[in-house]
């Protein structure tokens, strides 16, 4: 049994005049305990809406998710969400963020020991001598940081990482993708992450799920990587297997996009991409 | 534009400002007839008249001759009073209400017709039903007041609340903060610059009410004060009254300004 099990989830949106439109259909993907999952896929293919569903921010349509044994439908502390818009609250300093998720996980504890806690945390991010600034006064880069460092202060048993650097400028992006990577090593979470660059995907993930196109979306296929860790960015960028397995998921995205929409012919493609992995 | 710039610009406002003010005292001062003693005065009192009286009347602002004779200080008293009185019971009942109109869209749909139908009644229409059912000159005024305060609070409470972003709501699902954290730490504080301006606009309006309603109550007040000056054919106090009710009304506004700086943050 996987320590996450999304099991056959599908979403449904109502249209204004009364149909329904299906997002994605009967989604099932096993997320083992500590490891690194991705979803990529265009945009509208609904992995955003999956991992909001994951959070319990959504109601899936049908389906269910489990978490350790137990159905999961509204959020939860052991499920934590470094959003792409970072979502700080702008009223408060970067310490009273963190405090307020750190004091909402660990209630029982006393003062002091929060602080020390939340102290450690923002310490870990790179952002002593900033916690008294608000949000607004930070760049993405910050902000960002400082959403990671709320996540994994709650030592929830998922991290949810929604396009977590796409608003990020590309030449901080990869420093904090290492921020990313040295904690996850050091907390061993189960992360499930989207995003639709293919690059992080692969130098970040254990597993990416491939999602075709939307509406209608399906799970295509699951790629492994397997280069060991810790990796080294540098490393991986060079190396022949990385290579193949991006154009192999570029490959695959682009058949996709020529895809005709709301029919059945995701199997068929699903074939076609992974002829292309195989001559690759 | 370098500093200096911009400073010699804000100097040239204020020169302006003492000019046209003086300009506009002299006109005023030389329109008017200077009275002959012994013959009663026509027209308006001038500038030089209006200040004597307003000098008599604040160095002595407190003193009780009895109920139609009361210093400035005390009148200005009375209505600071009831305004305060009115404008914080208004505040909390649309601020609460507004708060849970905000979350609740089918709640709010349900009572914006009533609401918007209500809101534009003028306060005062109110005060005949108050005097009827209260039958107490004094708390009528003040119920006045909490009418006229009410709706742009709540309104602009609903509509504060209702806006509040999504991201913002989330994290406090995902964080399972109580209803109280939530309201406390969340809520208020997103929906505060919205709230602060429906406090900044009905204390306005809430001033302006309190003037008219103690004109029509009557004995104490500053309204009921331009009234009875006027009555007396006192026209230098009630010009002073007026200006006294126009720097009061430039006191709270600025007050709540100053809250709204504090409130407001940047996303």
């Amino acid at each position: 049994m996987a320590f996450l099990e999304v099991e056959y989830v599908s979403k449904y949106f109502s249209e204004p005049n009364g149909q329904q439109l299906c997002v994605f259909k009967d989604v099932r993907l096993h997320i083992q305990k500590s490891e690194f999952v991705t979803m990529v896929g265009h945009s509208g293919c609904g992995k955003s809406t999956l991992l909001n569903i994951i959070a319990g921010l959504e109601t899936s349509s049908k389906g269910a998710i489990i978490l350790d044994g137990k159905e999961i439908d509204t959020p939860g502390l052991d499920r934590m969400v470094v959003f792409q818009n970072f979502s700080l609250l702008p009223w408060m300093s970067v310490y009273e963020n963190i405090r307020l998720a750190v004091k909402a996980a660990f209630s029982e504890w006393q003062s002091h020991k929060i602080n020390d806690y939340v102290q450690r945390y923002i310490n870990m991010v790179g952002l002593a001598g900033s916690e008294h600034k608000k949000p607004a006064a930070l760049s993405g880069g910050m902000r960002q940081r400082v959403g990671l460092a709320r996540a994994f202060a709650v030592q929830p048993k998922v991290l949810l990482l929604d396009e977590p650097f796409a608003q990020i400028d590309a030449l901080t992006r990869g420093a904090i993708q290492d921020e990313l990577m040295r904690m996850w090593a050091a907390t061993q979470n189960t992360v499930f992450m989207v995003t639709h660059d293919v690059e992080e995907a692969i130098v970040l993930s254990d597993k990416i799920a491939l999602m075709t196109s939307g509406p209608s979306a399906k799970l295509a296929e699951i790629v492994e990587v397997k280069f060991p860790r810790p990796r080294l960015r540098e490393e991986i960028l060079d190396l022949a297997e990385f290579g193949r397995i991006k154009k192999h998921i570029i490959q695959f995205l682009k058949n996709c996009a020529h895809e005709q929409p709301a029919n059945d012919t995701t199997a068929d493609d699903v074939v076609g991409a992974r002829r292309v992995a195989a001559e690759a | 534009m370098d500093q200096v710039g911009v400073l010699s610009e804000r100097k040239r406002a204020i020169l302006s400002s003492v000019v046209l003010l003086t300009v506009f005292l002299g006109i005023w001062q030389l329109s008017v007839k200077t009275p002959t003693p012994g013959v009663k005065a026509e027209g308006l009192p001038g500038p030089v008249a209006v200040a004597s009286r307003a000098w008599e009347m604040v160095s002595d602002p407190f003193y009780d001759n009895g109920p139609n004779d009361k210093g400035i200080g005390i009148q200005l008293g009375y209505s600071v009073r009831r305004l305060s009185i009115g404008y914080s019971a208004a505040a909390l009942v649309a601020i609460c209400l507004g708060v849970m109109l905000g979350l609740s869209p089918g709640l709010y749909r349900a009572l914006n017709p009533y609401i918007q139908v209500l809101k534009p009644i003028s306060p005062l229409a109110w005060m005949p039903l108050f005097l009827y059912t209260i039958k107490d000159s004094s708390q009528s005024a003040i119920m006045v007041i909490f009418m006229s305060s009410l709706w742009p609070i709540l309104a602009n409470t609903a509509f504060g609340v209702a806006g509040i972003k999504r991201d913002y709501l989330n994290v406090s699902a995902l964080l399972q903060l109580s209803w109280f954290k939530r309201l406390w730490k969340v809520i208020l504080p997103a929906a505060a610059p919205a709230i602060v301006a429906g406090l900044r606009i009905s204390v306005g309006s809430a001033w302006v009410a309190i003037v008219a309603a103690e004109m029509l109550i009557g004995g104490t007040g500053i309204g009921y004060f331009v009234w009875n000056e006027w009555n007396n054919l006192q026209l230098t106090s009630v010009i002073f009254a007026i200006l006294l009710t126009g720097f009061v009304g430039l006191v709270l506004d600025f007050g709540f300004a100053s809250l709204a700086k504090t409130l407001t943050y940047k996303e």
